[in-house]
């Protein structure tokens, strides 16, 4: 075992609750498109903002979420 | 479809693969130790991991199925691109600064950091190196795909050329070299999708009128091959597909809409009627006929749910939760794939974990933006192989160029290359370190264990080879779904549960990774598309109700952690919380 274990405090409950929120918030953004491509898949054939229908926009914006989550956590937990 | 090969493009493939191979030998030198050969001394910057993170996860089942299947079904090719971003979260948010706390060189190294357990070991090791096979066979067929139009060579020799290139890799240097491969093909995989999608919209549309008359392959019992009814040659093939009958009215009659922005593009493709061509197949004494038909379909309806989840429009219960499963495993499956959850371990700690992941989210996001463009500009390109669904991008790049098919193809096939050789890793180190050190408990020295591993690397390179060739015909999207039903089956529950709920026992943890493991496997080899695509049997025939097994295994997993993990004490040791 030539390398030592990183055990440090980063694995902390209070550490990981801002992870864990954003981890429920994206989980219901795509729980939501999910079910909505489940239960109503007509609604996205829908153009609300003109050019684009609900499918790709909603998609592209899961996809984008994603990264802007990712980028809120990194500076939630940068700043601790 | 015949393809004529070119010497330019075989030369810069060639280069391709010469400087990957070059580069592994030259880092070899770095990765002689076990923790340089396991987890390049966990010395990495995190933005090179993030990248390789990348590298690692855009397997040939996004750069070349997610692309195929948008060109050829529409939207439900994206659905796969939302699904497979959407794991990333799981990673980041819930697992990737403890599994680089707990664990050293292998997966299993995390799961057993509290129990200490050859049990553990053992179950984990399994199910990494399941997981690991059945993530490589897409690799494998999609490296198969690849060498046919590019080289002119029948599929098994790509699959041949992919598995001695990647032993070769991972035998010669390890984690160090995987990973500035993994580096290097993540940035030029999204550099060149983004100057081909750039391509894309600065052409637009364009009305093609070609021959809309159906087109039958047969391939007799002796191989020889027919094109509606007359031998196949370059003279006499089928005719390439996809294509625009009519573009929206605001174009006023023109053919061309010229250079369109990202989002007109997108709205110019719904408004357009497009030309797409489904397969039949029919069995007789004759041969195997395969007739492709055409079909006008409006854009509105290829860009909206269910061209290739049936259920989603035809509303059968079945398919709409077998399209379900498919998604909850890919959103559980990618912080379970042993060859992305090795990757936190060669960066040195939890702050350079997660900035590597958000790293990787940024890349692999963009680059699953993109594959919208490339799925749609090759559903129009008017040059589509209708025999082969995975060869949409590269025949896309083809359209503006020879030497871009090649760059694409080359980056494709490093793709392919780059994923097999992360996957040989997490393999062979669960042969290495987890089977033979730990569970049997045969004691090695630094230098057995990486030849250890390295001679592990060679065989599952030997199986990897022949199952590309076993499964030639599947979209690699497709094998790619069942690779994240099992990963995240066996090893989400125990990994979540161990992190979460201090109750969790070791005999938990070994019931929900060999549960959840066998259950999904099981699931997978009795269901309708095994039957009909593996077995060659009815669909009818097949016993289980839906063939993504995620959405009754991955729960079962954590089900079995509770139940075992509740019935059987913990131990003094094991009694503390996470």
């Amino acid at each position: 075992m030539d390398q030592p274990r990183d055990r440090g405090p980063d694995t902390s409950a209070a550490e990981r609750r801002p992870g864990l929120i954003l981890f429920w918030l994206y989980v219901l953004l795509y729980g939501g498109f999910m079910a909505l491509v489940l239960v109503r898949p007509d609604l996205l054939s829908l153009r609300p903002f003109g050019g684009v229908n609900l499918a790709i926009a909603s998609g592209m914006g899961l996809i984008a979420a994603a990264f802007v989550l990712a980028v809120i956590y990194m500076i939630l937990r940068s700043g601790r | 479809m015949l393809h004529e090969t070119s010497a330019a493009a075989i030369a810069i493939f060639a280069a391709f693969v010469i400087g990957v191979l070059w580069l592994s030998f030259f880092l070899g030198r770095k990765g002689q130790s076990a923790a340089g050969y396991y987890a390049a001394h966990g010395q990495i910057h995190w933005f090179v991991n993030g990248i390789a993170f990348a590298g690692d996860y855009l397997s040939a089942a996004s750069v070349l199925g997610i692309c195929g299947m948008i060109a050829f079904t529409g939207y439900d090719g994206f659905l796969y691109s939302i699904g497979f971003l959407a794991g990333w979260i799981v990673a980041l948010f819930v697992i990737a600064e403890p599994i680089k706390a707990l664990g050293k060189f292998t997966f299993a190294d995390a799961l057993d950091a509290r129990f200490q357990s050859r049990g553990i070991k053992l179950a984990v090791a399994i199910s990494t190196l399941v997981v690991s096979v059945f993530y490589l066979i897409p690799q494998m067929v999609g490296a198969g795909s690849l060498i046919k139009p590019l080289l002119g060579l029948p599929h098994e020799a790509g699959v041949i050329l992919v598995g001695v290139t990647v032993t070769l890799i991972v035998v010669t240097a390890g984690m160090v070299s995987t990973t500035w491969v993994q580096f290097i093909k993540g940035s030029l995989l999204v550099f060149f999708c983004g100057v081909l999608t750039m391509l894309i919209l600065g052409r637009g549309l364009t009305e093609n009128t070609g021959s809309l008359a159906p087109q039958t392959l047969t391939v007799r019992p002796d191989g020889t091959r027919l094109v509606d009814g007359q031998p196949q040659s370059r003279d006499h093939d089928l005719r390439p597909v996809g294509s625009i009958k009519s573009l929206p009215a605001r174009f006023a009659g023109r053919r061309e809409t010229g250079p369109l922005r990202p989002l007109e593009y997108l709205a110019a493709v719904e408004d357009s009627t497009i030309v797409t061509w489904s397969a039949k197949k029919r069995v007789d004494a004759d041969g195997t006929h395969t007739t492709f038909t055409p079909s006008e379909r409006s854009g509105a309806d290829l860009l909206k749910p269910g061209g290739s989840f049936k259920g989603l429009a035809t509303g059968q219960l079945a398919d709409r939760l077998d399209f379900a499963s498919l998604m909850l495993a890919l959103f559980c499956g990618t912080a379970s794939l042993p060859h992305i959850l090795i990757r936190y371990y060669t960066v040195k700690d939890g702050e350079a974990a997660r900035r590597s992941t958000v790293v990787g989210i940024a890349a692999i996001g963009m680059f699953y933006v993109l594959t919208l463009y490339l799925g749609l500009g090759a559903m129009t390109s008017g040059a589509l192989d209708p025999t082969d669904t995975n060869m949409a991008a590269p025949l896309l790049a083809k359209t503006f160029s020879t030497t871009l098919f090649a760059v694409i193809s080359a980056i494709a096939f490093t793709t392919v290359l780059g994923t097999v050789s992360g996957l040989i890793m997490a393999g062979s180190g669960a042969v290495a370190h987890d089977l033979v050190e730990n569970v049997l408990g045969i004691p090695m020295t630094d230098h057995e264990k990486v030849r250890c591993g390295k001679i592990a690397a060679v065989a599952l390179g030997i199986v990897a080879m022949g199952l590309g060739i076993l499964f030639r015909n599947f979209n690699v999207s497709f094998l790619v779904g069942w690779a994240f039903n099992i990963a995240a089956s066996a090893n989400l529950p125990a990994l979540v549960m161990l992190l979460f709920w201090p109750r969790t026992t070791r005999e938990g943890i070994i019931a929900a990774v060999t549960v959840g493991m066998v259950a999904s496997l099981g699931w997978i080899l009795l269901s309708a598309d095994t039957f009909e695509k593996v077995y060659g049997l009815s669909r009818e025939a097949s016993w289980v109700p839906f063939s993504q097994p995620g959405l009754v295994t991955i729960p079962l997993g954590f089900l079995v952690l509770v139940v075992v993990s509740l019935l059987t004490p913990p131990r003094p040791a094991e009694a503390r919380t996470t």
